[in-house]
């Protein structure tokens, strides 16, 4: 990895931790690239909307990432911006404008309106507090939802069919997976440049202390509100893009239990890491899938299951990589570099 | 004599019923050492808070260098100059030297809004943090993981983190607090060193350190400022005597 900051060193600190190299980001692109033609081929069409579903997710738990992981700000509230994303193009839809070019980045500006206002109001809070109001937030779209019977109240907004792109036929899985891929891909590459940029180091910095950021003349508010902004507007597009994908928008969207999953999905693959929400997501919906193929109770294997992860990775999977190279060894991460360091500032003194 | 780089003028924060600031009246000349001192709950903690924008104001006014900057939030008053230290060592302990230097470095340059902009020139950054680093001797630990420093250099990178904001005005919070003798000696001289291009406000507790540095020093007791003075004056001040031995006799010795 290429530091930031002069030198290279065998230690990641959180400013460049979980970052991932090109080679990486390249490999799993094209696996990506060929997953659905591969599937194709053997005629497993199902896997291909599936690999759709957990791009979709991704793309939401990256979001929440953003504020969560790389912010500190533990939002329970994310699944309000996936529904305003979804009702966005479902009610643009049920009104005749179908166009992605328009339904897309209107479900993206809404959203990130609504987590800019959301968010300027509970970053005034801290701990506990934020956590409530952005989960109070939420419940009051939920409420807003199944009280209007021209968003479909309770039974939600189907919609009869995908977003229109001229020249590529989305009513298909695999076209629609390419969709998706590029549309999350953009994202991912945005929020890429997002974490490794100077805004992305300062977020960071501001978790790790706000009150010394602030003192070194960082207007943090403002810096947090950013990023909450941004995370709502990507957790907006998941959200549009997830309602073409199951043609339409149920308020189940909006509930707290969907913001749960999309914070389980990050804790589990690794919050503050660039993969951690992708992985997080690939994991929890192949579980629920395989699991769910085999039993009816399938929600409390899933739950052991992931309470086996935590255990095993309190920081996320992500983490492991470094874990695993600490046990072996080879390339110091923190451990052994601490204990260099403090050797050094006693032969100093 | 020259300019007051800083006026405090009636100045007053209440926490409840509880009246910490009280009316305070301050003058900083530019290029002074100034010593702020007073009995525990004096209110001196509270007073540099305000001075640095980490609390409002519920009356009074801060001007620095005639400009009201009693409303500003704090990023602005530290691109005016004004920055801070804390006694309380507070920094990033996870990451290097060298990162929460190029931090303090990365707020003057700006470009915290830059969300896609090219990380692969961090030259300004890195000579700013190397900058900082020399001037409190920690040069030779840039890459070092700040929690595992010792609390001596801890607390010389708490200065260091202050001076890589390119400050007018450093409002110190007990440097040496915490040190032991050899370190409080080089802190000394390091604050000693500074004189030349800052103007300081330095709030300690190590009554010999504040009658060695400090050009002037101010009293304050109550939540307000009883006595300001060359060293001397503030030493036999009958007032300030008073005021010393209602709380800690010791203190008084030491000021003997």
């Amino acid at each position: 990895m290429i530091s930031r900051f002069g030198p290279s060193r065998s230690t990641e600190t959180p400013l460049l931790i979980g970052l991932p190299g090109p080679w990486t980001a390249i490999a799993v692109a094209v696996i990506l690239a060929i997953y659905p033609l591969v599937m194709n081929s053997m005629g497993e069409d199902f896997y291909i909307s599936m690999g759709s579903r957990v791009l979709i997710l991704a793309l939401a738990a990256s979001a929440l990432n953003l504020a969560l992981g790389y912010g500190g700000m533990i939002s329970l509230g994310h699944a309000a911006f996936l529904g305003i994303g979804g009702y966005a193009v479902a009610i643009l839809a049920k009104s005749g404008i179908d166009a992605a070019w328009i339904a897309v980045p209107v479900a993206v500006g809404c959203a990130a309106a609504a987590a800019c206002l959301i968010g300027a109001i509970s970053l005034r809070t801290r701990g506990v507090y934020f956590i409530m109001i952005t989960l109070a937030f939420a419940q009051l779209f939920y409420y807003l939802a199944i009280s209007l019977p021209q968003f479909g109240g309770d039974d939600g907004l189907p919609m009869t069919a995908r977003s229109v792109i001229p020249g590529l036929p989305l009513d298909g899985d695999l076209g629609f997976y390419y969709f998706v891929y590029f549309t999350a891909g953009l994202a991912f590459v945005l929020l890429y440049r997002l974490v490794s940029s100077r805004f992305g180091r300062a977020l960071v910095a501001i978790r790790e202390n706000e009150r010394r950021m602030a003192a070194i003349g960082y207007p943090v508010y403002r810096l947090k509100l950013m990023a909450f902004t941004l995370s709502g507007g990507l957790a907006g597009l998941a959200g549009a893009l997830l309602a073409n994908l199951s043609l339409g928008v149920t308020p189940h969207t909006l509930t707290w239990h969907q913001s749960g999953i999309l914070m389980v999905m990050v804790i589990i693959g690794g919050s503050g890491y660039f993969w951690g929400g992708i992985t997080g997501a690939a994991i929890f919906l192949l579980l629920e899938e395989t699991i769910s193929a085999h039993t009816e109770h399938w929600n409390l294997v899933l739950g052991a299951l992931l309470l086996f992860i935590v255990l095993v990775a309190p920081d996320g999977v992500m983490s492991l990589r470094e874990r695993v190279r600490a046990l072996l060894g080879r390339k110091p991460a923190g451990g052994a570099e601490a204990q260099s360091s403090i050797a050094a500032g006693e032969k100093a003194q | 004599m020259s300019q007051p780089i800083l006026q405090v003028d009636q100045l007053v924060k209440r926490f409840g019923g509880l009246v910490a600031t009280d009316h305070c009246n301050l003058e900083i000349r530019a290029g002074e050492v100034h010593a702020l001192i007073g009995p525990n709950g004096a209110g001196k903690t509270t007073l540099l808070a305000q001075l640095s924008g980490e609390l409002a104001s519920d009356s009074g006014r801060i001007l620095f260098e005639g400009r009201d900057i009693t409303r500003l939030p704090i990023h602005k008053r530290v691109a005016e100059g004004i920055v801070r230290s804390f006694q309380i060592t507070t920094l990033l302990p996870r990451l290097t030297v060298r990162e929460n230097l190029a931090l303090a470095v990365q707020a003057r340059t700006g470009h915290s809004f830059d969300f896609l902009g090219t990380v692969a020139d961090e030259s300004d950054l890195d000579e700013g943090a190397e900058e900082a680093a020399r001037r409190v001797g920690l040069l030779d630990l840039m890459e070092h993981i700040v929690g595992t420093l010792s609390h001596g250099r801890q607390r010389a990178l708490e200065l260091g983190m202050a001076l890589a904001c390119k400050p007018r005005l450093l409002l110190l919070d007990e440097p040496m607090a915490g040190t032991d003798p050899e370190e409080s000696k080089k802190m000394g001289d390091l604050i000693n060193s500074l004189r030349e291009e800052h103007t300081l406000i330095l709030v300690e507790h190590d009554m010999d350190a504040v009658f060695r540095l400090a050009d002037r020093v101010s009293v304050l007791v109550a939540g307000h400022v009883i006595a300001s003075g060359q060293p001397d004056e503030i030493r036999n001040d009958p007032q300030v005597i008073a005021a010393y031995l209602g709380e800690d006799e010791t203190a008084t010795e030491n000021m003997q």
